[in-house]
């Protein structure tokens, strides 16, 4: 499995081959980074069980999240949050035909290994659940199944892409109920990346130390005015006009956490939260879905919140 | 494992452009869900003016359509949801040339197989296709393709195609015209390209591996229509 890592680097503009490579190679840059693609303007949505990933998937997300506890109930109960119960994967992943992702802890290798073995489509290395090494992160790079990470701002995602992330997600503040740390986080990744591109190649290698990343990633960020990858939103989307508006900030799609089974009615307000991003630049049609959702998840207000119990402070 | 030493992995669009007529027109990409961008990028490059599509009345106004990978799933219940779904099988069964990839091939078939219960497609293309064909994310792959259909006869450099999640076709009726088959493997000889009169589907992406002839085909099949 670690020899694919080399080929993603190879585009067809510089290898014209005129013999056929036939033999399927897998676990490329391409098939990780382009499996994020298809996810593009969809939701992804915290399931805990098969029912709650059959409503997801009826719904309409586009894959769902298998997790042993939403992050709203993780605060709740506190105590070491883990990878789920393989079993309890193995339900959904049985019960839906879209992605599975599934959540390890940040650092834990073996997490990750065994939520390969079990099939999942993507793993989110994930600061909502305790972390497991305290100074490094998983190195994806040496795995098949692709990985999403979180990021606060632009020095965190290109170190999670240096490490072989395929996607990455702002982290907002999860199991809030409240966006203000998704909005935060977004605007933040947006504005230095437009920064970047206002740089002058030789203010780049400065930039790069500032930002204790690649260099060679910032110089593509500031030539493509975008991340290399796909950039979702995450943390605290609790409706319709929340995962509308992060869309309108530049997400190119939405994590949905606590917000769907910790609200009234779970199945309409999925639904509803993927029009939504769909026609996140349509108020008319975010007017209409938002009508009628029952009442939403209660919501924390992050100001209150200790500095111990906030979650994107995890990750470095 | 060594690390790669080259960030760039965006895709470079290359090649030639055969298009022979300076006419531009007009082709919609579905922009419901899925990889929408890449598609526009790729007509742009063939000379097509590139729109996206989410709502009848914009469906109305292109000369073409393309429909992107993504999920197939969420793509037929929002086209349900937004009034979509009868207009594009009426645009379609009327002779729009429609090309669809991955989650377009699944929406362009007349029947499909792995779906979710009561999975409804636009349909068009008479072929049975089988949804996550090749196995989970773990199981996506790159290879070398033949488009041996493309123009019957003429042989064609090996086309890099990458496949996601992808579905194969496991039976095509008699005026479906098989355009490639996976060379090598498990999956060795499943057909993954096809074409029936104006309509043109890919079990792979070709908008992310940066090889312009499949949109440039599709272009010229908008042309002539």
């Amino acid at each position: 499995m670690t020899e694919h890592a080399q080929d993603q680097a190879t585009t067809p503009a510089e290898q014209p081959t005129p013999a056929a490579h036939t033999t399927p190679v897998t676990g490329t840059g391409r098939v990780k980074r382009g499996m994020a693609e298809m996810l593009k303007g969809g939701v992804i949505m915290d399931v805990v069980t098969p029912e709650q990933a059959k409503i997801a998937e009826d719904a309409g997300a586009v894959a769902v999240m298998a997790l042993e506890r939403v992050p709203a109930d993780i605060r709740v109960q506190g105590g070491v949050a883990r990878m789920s119960d393989p079993d309890m994967i193995d339900g959904i992943i049985n019960a839906v035909s879209i992605p599975v992702m599934a959540k390890a802890r940040i650092g834990h290798f073996v997490e990750a290994q065994v939520l390969q073995a079990i099939g999942v489509d993507y793993i989110d290395e994930s600061e909502v659940l305790t972390p497991a090494d305290e100074a490094h992160h998983i190195d994806k790079w040496a795995f098949t199944v692709p990985f999403v990470c979180g990021a606060t701002n632009l020095g965190e995602a290109l170190r999670r892409l240096a490490e072989g992330a395929a996607m990455i997600r702002s982290k907002g503040e999860a199991g809030t109920g409240n966006v203000i740390e998704a909005t935060r986080h977004m605007r933040q990744l947006r504005s230095e990346i437009r920064r970047l591109t206002t740089l002058g190649e030789e203010e780049l290698f400065a930039a790069a130390k500032e930002l204790r990343a690649p260099y060679d990633l910032v110089k593509e960020v500031a030539q493509a005015g975008k991340l290399p990858v796909v950039l979702f939103t995450a943390g605290g989307i609790a409706t319709p006009a929340d995962a509308a508006m992060m869309m309108q900030l530049g997400a190119e799609g939405v994590f949905v956490g606590s917000g769907i089974f910790k609200s009234g009615d779970p199945a309409k307000r999925a639904a509803a939260i993927v029009k939504a991003t769909t026609f996140h630049d349509d108020p008319d049609v975010i007017a209409k879905v938002s009508r009628g959702l029952g009442e939403a998840m209660v919501g924390i207000n992050v100001s209150e919140l200790p500095e111990s119990a906030r979650l994107a402070t995890r990750g470095w | 494992m060594p690390r790669p030493v080259n960030w760039a992995f965006a895709p470079t669009v290359k090649g030639p452009v055969l298009s022979k007529s300076t006419s531009q027109p007009t082709i919609g990409v579905l922009a419901l869900q899925g990889d929408v961008r890449e598609h526009h990028r790729m007509l742009g490059h063939c000379g097509a003016v590139p729109v996206t599509v989410r709502r009848p009345e914009e469906l109305l106004a292109v000369d073409g359509l393309v429909i992107p990978g993504g999920e197939s799933t969420t793509m037929v219940k929002l086209a349900t949801a937004f009034d979509l779904l009868e207009p594009l099988r009426k645009r379609v069964a009327d002779g729009m040339p429609t090309f669809g990839t991955c989650a377009g091939m699944i929406m362009l078939a007349d029947r499909i197989r792995d779906g979710i219960e009561g999975q409804e497609t636009i349909g068009g293309i008479d072929m049975t296709v089988r949804r996550n064909a090749f196995g989970r994310q773990v199981d996506s792959f790159e290879a070398d393709v033949s488009l041996e259909g493309f123009h019957p006869g003429e042989s064609s450099h090996p086309f890099h195609a990458v496949f996601i999640r992808a579905p194969w076709v496991e039976e095509v009726g008699p005026s479906c015209r098989v355009i490639a088959r996976v060379a090598s493997g498990e999956a060795a000889g499943r057909i993954v390209a096809v074409r029936q009169d104006h309509l043109l589907a890919t079990a792979f992406h070709p908008e992310l591996a940066g090889d312009v002839r499949v949109h440039d085909y599709f272009v010229e099949l908008v042309k002539e229509a």
